[in-house]
């Protein structure tokens, strides 16, 4: 499988952002447990792990952007629709349900791990409906 | 949207890949177009036509009249 120029910057952003969000993380974790912070310092440790998060989206932004092959950014595109309507839907049923006492709550972050796990089911979309070379 | 892609690049013996690297897309994106799955934009259209040397109407079939 060859990739072009765009999907291989791409690829290295994600990496490079999913290491800095482990790495965030269990730091942003460890500050919390020696002592928890107060005031604007907890305030800003806790959004810290978001900011590569944030970075993934925005490198799936500019792949789209920078992709020139038309039909690999037509695949992209629908891929974050199916990821877009997927999590937005489970995050609306599930605010439902919370509303009314039927579930426990979640932490809103999770919507984002529905958003990257509905990319996979837009790959699966796009490999039905156009068929297996995509 | 029927073309003759497929056609035309067996005539000049290119494999997908050959055409792909010609055009400045990826294989995907030719195998797409060849089997009708996926429409090019009209720049693209007009860049496979200049690398065949033909009209635009004698690569791909107007819908209409297809």
């Amino acid at each position: 499988m060859t990739f072009s120029p765009a999907q291989r910057r791409y690829n290295r952003s994600v990496l490079l952002l999913s290491a800095a969000y482990a790495l965030i993380l269990f730091g942003v974790i460890a500050f919390f447990r020696n002592g928890p912070p107060h005031g604007p310092s907890a305030y800003a440790a806790a959004i810290l792990p978001a900011l590569p998060i944030i970075g993934i989206f925005a490198a799936i932004g500019r792949y789209m952007i920078d992709e020139s092959d038309e039909y690999l950014r037509m695949l992209l595109v629908r891929q974050s629709l199916w990821a877009s309507a997927f999590s937005l839907s489970i995050a609306t049923i599930w605010g439902f349900l919370e509303s009314f006492d039927l579930v426990g709550h979640i932490e809103s972050y999770y919507v984002a791990v529905l958003w990257f796990g509905g990319l996979g089911l837009g790959a699966l979309m796009n490999r039905l409906t156009i068929g297996r070379d995509v | 949207m029927n073309n003759r892609l497929k056609v035309l690049r067996a005539e000049r013996a290119w494999s997908q890949s050959d055409l792909a690297e010609r055009l400045a897309v990826s294989r995907q994106s030719v195998n797409a177009i060849e089997t009708g799955k996926y429409d090019p934009s009209l720049p693209l259209a007009f860049r496979i036509a200049e690398l065949f040397e033909l009209p635009i109407e004698n690569i791909f079939t107007s819908p209409t009249k297809g």
